[in-house]
């Protein structure tokens, strides 16, 4: 049913139900009792259609989508690791879902022993002090951690350090959260390596910096081997150093920021620890801090006193950034997740990704542009072709991809090469599925050189081609009513 | 692999990192458990839960989920995907939102919303930072009949973005109008309210959108989407921003989150909108087809210059909506309200008839309701408690403000057997 191409809007049929609701009990009472002045007069434009309508409308447009279970998502920087079914086994638990986040503590118990454990094991994987699992996403996270780090230096009583120091390689979450925190953007320029400058990073540290972000392994997938010198140059300003953990699969029993000095960080767990992406949510973005810095974590915090957790709120805390303890569903997944691998086996995520990406590095390098020499981690970028003679762009042999039933990589970012591809194989590919996709890219390159208009061309053989995104943002058609407007229109 | 590599280890990967950092020994965490192993761990972590009745809202409310929302929502091809960047081979997200935006538009009127949004309290944190860069004006009013929790998120979002805040007072449990006419001036840049409120009450709205235009600021309103199925719309208030939580179509209560936060308004102000928002096309045959756009305004292509830091869709929870308006229709929705209307308005009346509730505002309202009680508080709860009840929440655990106040929920799941022993059991405490 991949030619399947309706709205359920023009399902719709009048009158006919897909919902199962108890009979009215109370009919000495009804709705229109209210007074009209508060009621709605605009009819809803809402489908009415069965249940079998809703399933086959739902499971039809989900054939086309692609997911991790579909094939090969070597999308960089998003970490598209398996997301194991048990988690989600785990998640559907009732006596976890249907808990009202006011519910007296004594009755869920059970419900802050994982979130407390699981702030708990971040804090040793990290090498930081406490967590906080509140922060919704990963850019949530990045806010709350520069707040963490405005309200250390106003609370020294220092007000001038308003400036946050980020590589121009860093992800656009970070100058964005910099300045939604009321905070002005220091952008340096990375040195031929991709790497920090350390004379630039010299150059713009004052006493106005407040702190610096920085993602390690970089944007670039490349391990910042300065990095006890910058902490120590940027601490010596008096600034804090904070983890952007987009990368921290990179590091997994190999490298903690908490001991390469960083102060603040978060971590996606919709990355790292395996909680599916959802379509692009929802995430979870935990902030961790070193021990100085605890005081100021977002409210609620969560504590235990011998086998009993309570809820704390602190004047001192920055304030309150969620409704309750964030995306909790989301932790309970990422509890499971670590205590499925154990300490045995969270050791080998970091190494194995790595190693899945230098194999790939090493085994493209003669068709692909590789900008950067010497061994990557997580992930590789390329620069396009090695071949800049054909007109196939980076652009192309993405969509090429899409026609072998693979994802495409990032494109287009890191900006610093013009024809970014970024690899992130992760480390839950065999060497199968690897080997498949470096035949698949090599081919790909073949056929920019032999077939060009092939790549141009692609993808022919998904459920849609190419598509007109001018028109989009011309047409500003947002709605099914819009839509309805514009049929219209047209006549 | 390693052979390909030339190493005979992988530590040989790693040897830029300064070995001064390197993590030499095992993360201080248990051993691995096998998927038994875990069931019985979390069978065990369950017991020290309690599942409750609920009669107690506050935001998140108990509504009937369809057997058909699970089924869908954990395909893995919804579940697993990632934010739809590559059109093509992302068409059930795409369509799955415009249509989820298109539900939006008919319950609040206005014309566009996106998908983005973590929840109702930060989708109202970007209301106001919305309203600020579209009025260049760096104060908002706050209603008092705010929830709390939205209340602390905004001061939190405006205190480190640096811009300010008043409230407008609350008169008989609704905001005062009066109070909002001296408020209002040249730096207000929108003015919050919330329907139904804190109390539960629905307040009358009329006159505000002359108001709050006249001065030239924006009116945003956060309401329960659920309840847009029968009260006046956002844009039949006269509202420019609406927002709210989408907890109440479809999501379980889930210890709070995740859940979804909307964000509405009209395509004039569009371009200060934050998040993903997905338009309608065609591919290169002509075939209909959705892709993200206006992406211009997004952090990850104006970075510092972003009107907001949102990179997340929170899309699994649209999905959520979309599956369930499409179940309930407009019928369903509206018998939904009208059924936790009636229950709730007969455990009203019982209680008042118990003689130990009174009702401060005597206001209308739809499935929730707030008392004072000359009980204590902590008498109810562990009475209900006891019977595996939680409701009768005291509403001082948001402040001394809400002294003695008590808010009690009904949606329509509650039976009628389940509202009578709620009310037996009061009855019979002193």
């Amino acid at each position: 049913m991949i030619n399947y191409n309706k709205l359920i809007f023009e399902l719709s049929n009048k009158d006919r139900i897909g919902y199962s609701l108890p009979k009215q009990r109370f009919t000495d009472y009804n709705i229109n009792q209210l007074d009209q002045n508060l009621t709605r007069e605009t009819e809803l434009l809402l489908p009415e259609v069965s249940e079998l309508d809703v399933l086959r409308h739902f499971t039809n447009i989900s054939n086309k989508n692609f997911g991790v279970e579909n094939g090969f998502y070597p999308l960089g920087s998003c970490t598209m690791k398996y997301n194991p079914k048990i988690n989600e086994e785990m998640a559907s638990n009732k006596a976890f879902r249907n808990l009202h986040p006011l519910q007296p503590i004594n009755t869920v118990q059970g419900a802050l022993e994982v979130y407390y454990n699981l702030q708990t094991y971040l804090s040793e994987i990290s090498g930081l002090k406490e967590f906080s699992l509140n922060p919704y996403a990963g850019a949530h996270g990045e806010l709350v951690g520069l707040m963490v780090i405005k309200a250390y230096h106003e609370d020294r009583g220092d007000f001038k350090r308003k400036k946050i120091i980020i590589p121009d390689s860093a992800h656009g979450t970070n100058p964005a959260s910099t300045v939604v925190c009321g905070m002005e953007v220091v952008e340096i320029e990375s040195n031929e390596l991709g790497r920090v400058d350390l004379e630039k990073l010299k150059a713009v540290l004052d006493d106005e910096i407040a702190g610096m972000m920085l993602t390690n392994p970089n944007t670039l997938g490349i391990f910042e081997n300065d990095i006890c010198e910058i902490t120590k140059l940027v601490h010596e300003a008096g600034g804090l150093m904070y983890y952007d953990g987009a990368n921290l699969n990179a590091l997994l029993g190999k490298v903690r920021p908490g001991d390469m000095g960083f102060d603040v960080m978060h971590i996606n767990l919709h990355k790292t620890f395996s909680t599916p992406h959802g379509g692009g949510g929802p995430g979870s973005g935990p902030v961790g801090v070193t021990e100085e810095l605890v005081k100021y974590l977002p409210n609620p915090r969560i504590k235990k006193i011998d086998d009993y957790y309570f809820l704390e709120n602190s004047g001192e805390a920055l304030g309150q950034i969620s409704s309750y303890f964030g995306n909790y569903m989301v932790s309970l997944r990422a509890y499971t997740y670590i205590r499925t691998l154990g300490k045995e086996n969270l050791r080998l995520v970091g190494p194995y990704a790595t190693l899945n990406a230098n194999y790939i590095s090493k085994a493209l390098k003669t068709a692909y542009d590789l900008p950067i020499k010497g061994y990557c981690m997580h992930e590789v970028v390329f620069n396009g072709l090695i071949n800049k003679e054909t007109d196939v762009k980076t652009l192309d042999i993405a969509k090429r991809l899409l026609d072998f039933g693979m994802h495409a990589p990032t494109i287009y970012f890191p900006l610093l090469f013009p024809q970014a591809i970024m690899i992130e194989p992760t480390e839950t590919e065999s060497k199968e599925t690897i080997d498949d996709f470096i035949n698949v890219m090599h081919k790909i390159a073949i056929e920019a050189k032999e077939e060009p208009e092939k790549l141009k061309q692609a993808p022919t053989k998904t459920p849609i081609r190419r598509t007109d995104e001018v028109f989009a943002a011309k047409m500003m058609i947002f709605s099914y009513k819009d839509y309805l407007e514009y049929i219209e229109n047209r006549g | 692999m390693l052979k390909a590599l030339n190493i005979s280890s992988v530590d040989e990967l790693f040897k830029d990192i300064p070995e001064s950092v390197i993590f030499n020994s095992d993360y201080d965490v248990p051993s691995f458990m096998s998927e038994s192993e875990l069931r019985n761990h979390f069978a065990e972590l369950a017991k020290k839960n309690q599942e409750l009745t609920l009669f107690s809202g506050l935001g998140l409310y108990d509504h009937y989920q369809p057997a058909v929302i699970d089924a869908l929502t954990s395909r893995q091809e919804f579940m697993t995907s990632y934010t739809p960047y590559q059109p093509e081979i992302s068409q059930g997200t795409l369509q799955y939102i415009f249509e989820y935006q298109s539900m939006i538009q008919t319950l609040t009127g206005l014309e566009v919303s996106n998908a983005s949004m973590y929840d109702g309290t930060t989708a109202t944190a970007e209301a106001c930072f919305m309203a600020c860069a579209v009025t260049r004006r760096n104060k908002v009013l706050l209603s008092s009949t705010l929830n709390p929790n939205t209340i602390n998120v905004i001061k939190t979002y405006l205190k480190y973005k640096g811009l300010e805040w008043d409230f407008i007072e609350e008169k008989d449990g609704v905001v005062d109008i009066e109070d909002l006419k001296k408020k209002l001036d040249k730096d207000t840049a929108g003015v919050i309210v919330q329907k139904p409120n804190i109390y539960g009450l629905i307040e009358d709205y009329s006159g505000f959108s002359d108001l709050i235009k006249t001065n030239k600021s924006l009116f945003i309103m956060n309401a329960d989407i659920s309840t847009l199925g029968v009260l006046k719309s956002p844009k039949e208030d006269g509202a420019d921003i609406a927002c709210g939580e989408c907890q109440s179509l479809g999501m379980p209560v889930a210890f709070g989150g995740p859940t979804l936060g909307y964000l509405a308004t009209e395509k004039t102000y569009v371009r200060k909108m934050p998040g993903r928002i997905c338009g309608y096309t065609h591919d290169l045959e002509g075939k209909r087809a959705f892709v993200l756009t206006l992406q211009a305004r997004e952090q990850h292509i104006r970075r510092s210059k972003a009107n907001s830091n949102i990179c997340s869709n929170q899309s699994l929870m649209a999905l959520f909506v979309t599956i369930y308006l499409s179940l309930m229709g407009k019928n369903g929705l509206k018998e939904v309200n009208n059924l936790s209307y009636q229950g709730a308005h007969y455990l009203y009346d019982k209680l008042i008839a118990t003689g130990k509730f009174s009702d401060p505002f005597q206001k209308p309202f739809l499935k929730e309701f707030t008392l004072t009680t000359n009980l204590p508080k902590e008498t109810i709860q562990t009475a209900l408690l006891e019977n595996g009840i939680f409701g009768g929440m005291g509403l001082d655990i948001f402040g001394e403000k809400y002294e003695g106040l008590v808010n009690f929920s009904v949606t329509e799941k509650r039976t009628k057997a389940e509202i009578d022993k709620l009310v037996s059991i009061l009855e019979a405490i002193s």
